[in-house]
Formats: C-alpha cells, sequence, structure tokens
C-alpha cells in the first residue's frame, strides 16, 4: 500500500467557492438557454407523452391467423426449439383440414420468462408468430394472466401493427423498413 | 443467522481514538455500489481498515446455463452478463463461437460490429462517468451524461429495436442491415457528442472538489496492478500498455487509426482521464469505420445447426468497455458448449478493492469503487 500524502487546494482554493461558482456558470447557461427554449430539453413527460417506437421495436407477440381465422401455426416446434429462456409450450393436434397436417391445440408464451430476443420470430417458416405489437410495459398483478394462451395471442385483427420487426427468415414479408422485395 | 465472513473480521480493539473498532456493512441495497455488492468494512473512526467485497447477490449462473443451450441461444444470454455495454459481450462471444467453428463474418459486418462496440463504449464510459461523479458528489454530470447516452440507445433501437439486451452481434456476422438514415444519423450524432467531451471536463477535470477527492487516491503501481490481473482502462491509468485492440487486434482493429490511453500515476484522477480520452479515440474510430462501410452481405454462410468440433476448446479475448473480457469455449462435437467460462474485467478488478482502500475514509471507497468502474452482474454473472 501507498498513501501519497494529498496536496490539494491552498489558499483562497480552499473554500471552493471559485469551483462552485465556475460549476454553476456552465449549468446556469444551459437551464436560461432551456427557459427561452423549451424544445431544446431532452425530456419526456413519460405517462402524459410517449416516444414513438421505432419500426424496428421487438415488442409483444401476437399469433397471425388464415383468411378463415385459424392459426397459421402448424405447431412444428421451431419456435419453442429456438427459444433460449424455454418460454413457449406447444400442444399440437391433428387439424380437421385435409391439407393441413397439425395444428396448436394450446400454443402458450410464459411473457414473465421471455427474453424478447426474437428468435422464435426469427425460426417461423411460415410467419405465424410475430412481435410488432408496440406494448412494452407488460404488466399485471398475478403470474398465471401473464402466461398469454394462444386465444389471447391471436386476438387482433390480421392488420399490420406500428412495430415491423421482420428478421431474415425463409419466408419474406413484404411490410416494415426492413422488408425485402 | 451467523454471518461466516462477518465472524472473520478480526477486531484489535486498538484504536487512534482510544475507541473501540467496528464494522460496517456497505450495500447490498446502498446507493453508491452500482448494484447490490456488498462491502464490510471495517472501521477505526473514519479510517478504513479492512474492506471485504460479499458477491453472489446477483449470481443467475449464466455460465451453467449456457452448457445446455445452443451457441446461437447463448448470446441472449451474454446480454445479461454485462447489460450497460451488452455489445461488448455479444462480440465476445460470437467472436470466440466463429474462431471454434473457422466461421468468417463477412466485411461489412465486422465494420458494423466495430460501429456498435464502441458507440456502446461511450454509452457505457458516460454511464460511468456520470455515475463515478454521483458517487463523490457532483450529480450534474450524471444528468449530461445520460442525455447523451440517450441518444446512442436511440440508434440502437433504431437498428436492433432494443435498448439494453440487443441479441445484436450473432455468429457469422450482425442481425440486421443497418437502415439507410442510420449512417447520416450517426455522423450528426458524433458531430454534437464531440464538443460534449469538453462541457463534462470542464465541470469535472480541473474542478479543485473534483481532484480533491480523486487525485492520489486509490493508486495502483505498475507492478501490483500487472500482478493483481487488473485489466483495461484501469491498468492503463498506471501507464500500462494493456489495450486488447493494439496488441491482438480482432475485427478491423488493424486497420483504424486510434491512440492507446495512457496516464502515469495510477490513481482516481488517471483512470477518469483515460477513460475522458477513450471517448475521444472512439468517437475517431466510428467516424472512420463508417468511411469504411461498404454495401454487401451481414452474415457468412453457415451450416443451419452450429456444432463445434470434438474436443476443441478456445479462449478468445476482446476489448470490452470495463477491460479484458475473455470467453473460454470447450467443443464436445454437438450443438451445445461442453463449457463456457468469462472472464470478465470487472470481477478481476475488484480484487484490488481492499488493498486500494486501506488507509484511506470511507468516502473514499466510493471513489475508488467508482473509478475501477465495476457493475455487480459482471462480477456474479
Amino acid at each position: 500500500m501507498k498513501v501519497v500524502e494529498r496536496t490539494g487546494a491552498q489558499g483562497a482554493e480552499k473554500f471552493y467557492l471559485i469551483a462552485v461558482v465556475q460549476g454553476l456558470f456552465l449549468t446556469l447557461g444551459h437551464v436560461i438557454k432551456n427557459l427561452f427554449n423549451p424544445k431544446r430539453m431532452s425530456v419526456v413527460f413519460y405517462p402524459e407523452q410517449k416516444k414513438a417506437l421505432p419500426p424496428a421495436t421487438r415488442g409483444r407477440h401476437r399469433l397471425m391467423k388464415r383468411e378463415d381465422g385459424t392459426p397459421r401455426c402448424t405447431a412444428c416446434m421451431l419456435c419453442a426449439t429456438a427459444c433460449p429462456a424455454e418460454c413457449i409450450h406447444i400442444k399440437a393436434e391433428e387439424s380437421p383440414d385435409p391439407n393441413i397436417e397439425k395444428r396448436p391445440e394450446k400454443f402458450d408464451i410464459d411473457m414473465l420468462r421471455c427474453v424478447f430476443c426474437g428468435f422464435c420470430v426469427e425460426a417461423c417458416p411460415l410467419d405465424a408468430i410475430r412481435m410488432d405489437i408496440p406494448d412494452v410495459t407488460i404488466a399485471d398483478y398475478t403470474r398465471e394472466s401473464l402466461v398469454y394462451s394462444k386465444e389471447f395471442l391471436m386476438n387482433h385483427d390480421n392488420k399490420d401493427v406500428v412495430t415491423g420487426y421482420n428478421p431474415p427468415r425463409p419466408v419474406q414479408l413484404t411490410h416494415g423498413p426492413h422488408a425485402r422485395p | 443467522m451467523t454471518d461466516l465472513l462477518l465472524s472473520q473480521v478480526k477486531l484489535s480493539g486498538e484504536s487512534q481514538f482510544g475507541t473501540d473498532e467496528y464494522v460496517v456493512n456497505m450495500g447490498p441495497q446502498h446507493p453508491a455500489t452500482h448494484g447490490v455488492l456488498r462491502l464490510i468494512v471495517k472501521l477505526d473512526g473514519e479510517t478504513v481498515k479492512e474492506t471485504i467485497p460479499v458477491l453472489g447477490y446477483l449470481h443467475r449462473s449464466i455460465e451453467k446455463i449456457s452448457e445446455n443451450r445452443t451457441y446461437p441461444q447463448c448470446i441472449t444470454y451474454t446480454d445479461r452478463v454485462d447489460y450497460v455495454s451488452a455489445m461488448s459481450v455479444n462480440l465476445a462471444f460470437a467472436l470466440a463461437t466463429e474462431r471454434l467453428m473457422g466461421i468468417e463474418a463477412p466485411a461489412r459486418a465486422q465494420w458494423l460490429r466495430m460501429v456498435f462496440v464502441e458507440l456502446q463504449r461511450l454509452a457505457s464510459h458516460l454511464l460511468w462517468m456520470g455515475a463515478f461523479a454521483g458517487d463523490i458528489g457532483a450529480l450534474t454530470p450524471f444528468l449530461y451524461g445520460l442525455r447523451e447516452r440517450e441518444r446512442i440507445l436511440d440508434l440502437f433501437e433504431m437498428t436492433c429495436g432494443q435498448r439494453l439486451t440487443y441479441n445484436y452481434i450473432r455468429i457469422g456476422g450482425v442481425m440486421i442491415d443497418v437502415l439507410p438514415e442510420f449512417v447520416p444519423k450517426c455522423r450528426a450524432f458524433l458531430d454534437y457528442f464531440e464538443p460534449k467531451i469538453a462541457e463534462y471536463e470542464g465541470l469535472l477535470t480541473y474542478n479543485p472538489i473534483f481532484l480533491e477527492r480523486t487525485k492520489g487516491v486509490g493508486v495502483i503501481s505498475p507492478e501490483v496492478g500487472i500482478n493483481a490481473g487488473i485489466c483495461g482502462p484501469s491498468l492503463r491509468g498506471s501507464g500500462v500498455s494493456c489495450d486488447v485492440r493494439k496488441q491482438q487486434p480482432y475485427l478491423f482493429y488493424d486497420q483504424v487509426k486510434f491512440n492507446e490511453c495512457l496516464e502515469t500515476a495510477g490513481d482516481c484522477w488517471s483512470r477518469y482521464k483515460v477513460r475522458m480520452n477513450e471517448m475521444r479515440e472512439s468517437i475517431s474510430i466510428i467516424r472512420q469505420s463508417l468511411d469504411r462501410l461498404e454495401p454487401g452481405p451481414i452474415e457468412a454462410k453457415m451450416p443451419p445447426v452450429l456444432k463445434a468440433p470434438t474436443n476443441s476448446e478456445i479462449y478468445s479475448r476482446i476489448e470490452s468497455s470495463r477491460g479484458e473480457m475473455g470467453v473460454y469455449l470447450v467443443g464436445d462435437g454437438t450443438a451445445k458448449p461442453w463449457k463456457v467460462k468469462y472472464r470478465c474485467a470487472s470481477f478481476s478488478n475488484l480484487y484490488l478493492l481492499d488493498e486500494l482502500t486501506r488507509g484511506w475514509k470511507v468516502a473514499d471507497i466510493m471513489a475508488v469503487l467508482g473509478s475501477l468502474d465495476m457493475i455487480v452482474p459482471e462480477v456474479d454473472r
């Protein structure tokens, strides 16, 4: 251990008043500039004003639907396999449609475990799951209500929502800023 | 409940003031320890006799979990190793895996990685500067630092959609290409940001109160620093050249011009100065990288399932915002790593805390701890 003698402020500096005033000049400059130009302030009054989410935001999940309202998902388990948090729980059943082999009987996403990495969206070959509902304040009172069921995830009209998270994947989308023709 | 560590603290009863020595617990819920770090401090009056850091309050066993995840899945966990500079840890793991499997990322991906890692270094140093100044009593730099950090996070959010845990740098490339407006926006930010560093320095660097709190406090001599395994800006403050970007260039760091920032005194002020100068160098690196950004693929051709060769191992290191970030991987021929080990700068830097604070006052613990740029999730992992 090496103890170095402190050779700090001497004389008038010992009052630190000059240093305090010098610092105040800089901050006061900002205060005065902000008073005359409130737009200069980088403050968002959060619950009243909300910043617009950029189009690439990975938001809340939703399950896309076919024309007839059935889920696009064929319970192939690719998203559940890709998920690093193991938060997707799928139970498959036989589909009544002869052209489709399987459909999910149960499709639960445990939002308490989800890490919003977007791997499920990238893994899906059918564009059945998207993360584009612009909701980043996911909160509730019970744990059970945060396990989203298939019905909850499909409760939307099929339109494109604000965020357009569209990672590279086998089937390309044509919406959002990252869309490829 | 008996506290094992607490019971190890031996109180001598001899004191310079004729009073008894006593023990104070700082943390785990202490505003100045940047998270859940607990310090057992033995005091004589206000003089520190001994400091014992107690780790483990934020232990999530990321290394163990990674053994049950595939290589791409591990990237999401690296985000949580050091959440203040998640890009660096993403890069450390991605580079280690690429070296293990012999994958080469395309040039555009490499330049993008450099842009984002250096932006992350700016964001991390800004938060550090604010927290360090806040620890020793100056609150304004914290607000100023976070104001500019917000703009960097906006750039990240624009590209990869997230503000804290990006999952952006992937094995073999990056997740997604930047938008066309990213480059002009990034340049505009750099032009806006460069004069701001002078503003922070005007508030802090030669302020007599700041000098009094940091000059000559917590001196690490080069020998002690090297022997203790200190790394990154904390060691460069003692005048030891240890920048991995210079010594073992990864990405394209050998193709850009930048200086390694060194100071000689080894005290808290030198470590502060090194980081402030590093911000200027980072700006220069980002500018050069943006100039070299050319259209091209952003992801290497890879097999659908990434498997490491049997009995393969690798230790790969990068310079993260806090210092040397090493990743040790052992592959066993499957899609999951057999062993993952992160060598984190915060953990090794924390080692000297006891030695640096002995003989100083309680308030100096905060100055020393702040100047080491320690972050708890990286210590505990």
